[in-house]
């Protein structure tokens, strides 16, 4: 951006592939922590929701002002109690992916035909079997497709978490805006964007590898 | 517990209510960025919906663009924002922060429309095709007023982030309620840093709020009833 300058400088990429090399490793563990955790509590919400139906709606409505709050502004809030923190960081990438995954994940289970669960029952499966058994293993397509959109987003976000002092692709990115430095901006932006398309090609081969139903002939 | 009495102290206090950096005047600034930024999305991406839509046209694109969208950072827009801005000498502030904003409105209006026009029943359409109906009109009088819950549902989802995304637009020297958060980050003042956070937060849900309303109200009589 400045005058004269290539957009990309080769060399400062060349000096700079070890930092690279961390902050998409800082970015992938940031994203990791986020969608793990944001299943496993997404999916004891879900459970509780699918058992006592009476609970989706309070569940979805929080969850859904949850995901209304801008990322910035959550990170903002949590700072005075937790600090510059990956736990600050954690916390607001968590929220962001349960109303994603309790919708997938309800979606899926409720949407298995009734037909099914009553073979089920009429072959002796209790109500644990079924869901274990049947229910959830039809329902893996629903809740695969949940699991990627939380994963895409989720790594944007962690993008501003750099903001906050957790580093990954969005410090080079602001790097970039601080500096007027193109190649470290580009780096960050386009980094984010191929992590998520690579992200989302390597979780669509563990669904097909997960549900082999899906694609026999 | 302090934090809450500083951020109490810090949103009754008269001197932050006035004056150019004021809440006022922030909030408007907020609300003009996001409004122009999807104003503009609304002048770019609706002609396409209703034409793909209408058409059945590009489906799987028009589909997939939404997803694309997702995947791109608002940071990284905001960069990319930043660059386009600078080549075009349209300096700092205000005009990155659209270029940023634009692209991230664009895919939820555009795959929201487009399945709102195409799902509306095609025997509906035929019937009006029959009766002699132009396909302007069947746009205009049966697909556009069937289909807009749904094209509001879209725009809503476009107004939040956009709303929500705004705030980044600080980090490049720009206005609206980000700049609370920002310098509340750079001086370490968290009353700051709450306030615009709290107030971001607040004029995101009612955003959200209000185009669900909006959504509501424009369910025409007719399909209201068979609900």
């Amino acid at each position: 951006m400045t005058p004269g300058e290539p957009l990309i400088r080769g060399d400062w990429l060349l000096s700079h592939v070890g930092e690279i090399a961390l902050r998409v490793g800082e970015h992938l563990e940031l994203t990791v922590i986020a969608v793990v955790v944001g299943f496993l509590i997404a999916f004891v919400l879900s459970l509780a929701a699918l058992r006592i139906p009476r609970l989706y709606a309070p569940i979805t409505w929080t969850t859904g002002i949850l995901y209304t709050i801008p990322s910035l502004a959550l990170f903002a809030l949590l700072i005075p109690y937790t600090g510059l923190s990956l736990l600050t960081a954690e916390i607001g990438l968590v929220s962001y992916t349960l109303l994603i995954l309790i919708r997938n994940i309800v979606a899926g289970v409720r949407g298995v035909p009734a037909e099914v669960r009553d073979a089920a029952r009429g072959m002796g499966y209790t109500d644990r079997q079924i869901l274990w058994r049947v229910e959830i293993p039809l329902a893996l397509a629903v809740i695969f497709a949940g699991i990627r959109v939380a994963t895409i987003t989720t790594i944007g976000l962690v993008t501003v978490t750099a903001l906050i002092g957790q580093g990954g692709m969005g410090y080079f990115i602001l790097l970039g805006i601080q500096l007027f430095f193109s190649t470290a901006l580009i780096v960050g932006a386009l980094g984010s964007v191929v992590l998520a398309v690579l992200a989302d090609g390597a979780l669509v081969l563990a669904q097909r590898a997960l549900t082999p139903w899906t694609h026999a002939r | 517990m302090s934090a809450l009495v500083a951020l109490v102290r810090w949103l009754t206090d008269p001197v932050n209510w006035q004056g150019s950096h004021g809440i006022p005047i922030r909030v408007l600034e907020h609300i003009e960025l996001s409004g122009l930024s999807v104003l503009a999305a609304l002048v770019i991406a609706m002609p396409i919906a209703l034409y793909l839509g209408h058409t059945g046209r590009a489906g799987f694109i028009a589909i997939n663009v939404a997803n694309i969208g997702r995947a791109l950072p608002s940071l990284a827009l905001l960069a990319f924002g930043l660059v386009i801005a600078i080549s075009l000498g349209l300096g700092l502030g205000f005009w990155p922060t659209v270029f940023a904003l634009v692209p991230l409105a664009i895919p939820p209006i555009l795959t929201n429309s487009y399945v709102a026009i195409r799902e509306v029943d095609r025997d509906i359409v035929d019937a009006a095709r029959g009766m002699g109906l132009s396909e302007g009109q069947i746009l205009r009088s049966i697909e556009v007023p069937l289909g807009l819950p749904l094209m509001l549902a879209g725009i809503r989802t476009a107004a939040v982030n956009v709303v929500a995304t705004a705030t980044l637009g600080a980090l490049v020297a720009g206005g609206a309620l980000g700049r609370f958060i920002v310098d509340g980050l750079a001086l370490q003042e968290y009353d700051q840093l709450m306030a615009g956070a709290l107030l971001v937060a607040l004029l995101a849900v009612v955003t959200e709020v209000s185009f669900s309303a909006l959504e509501r109200a424009t369910v025409p009589p007719g399909m209201a009833a068979i609900r």
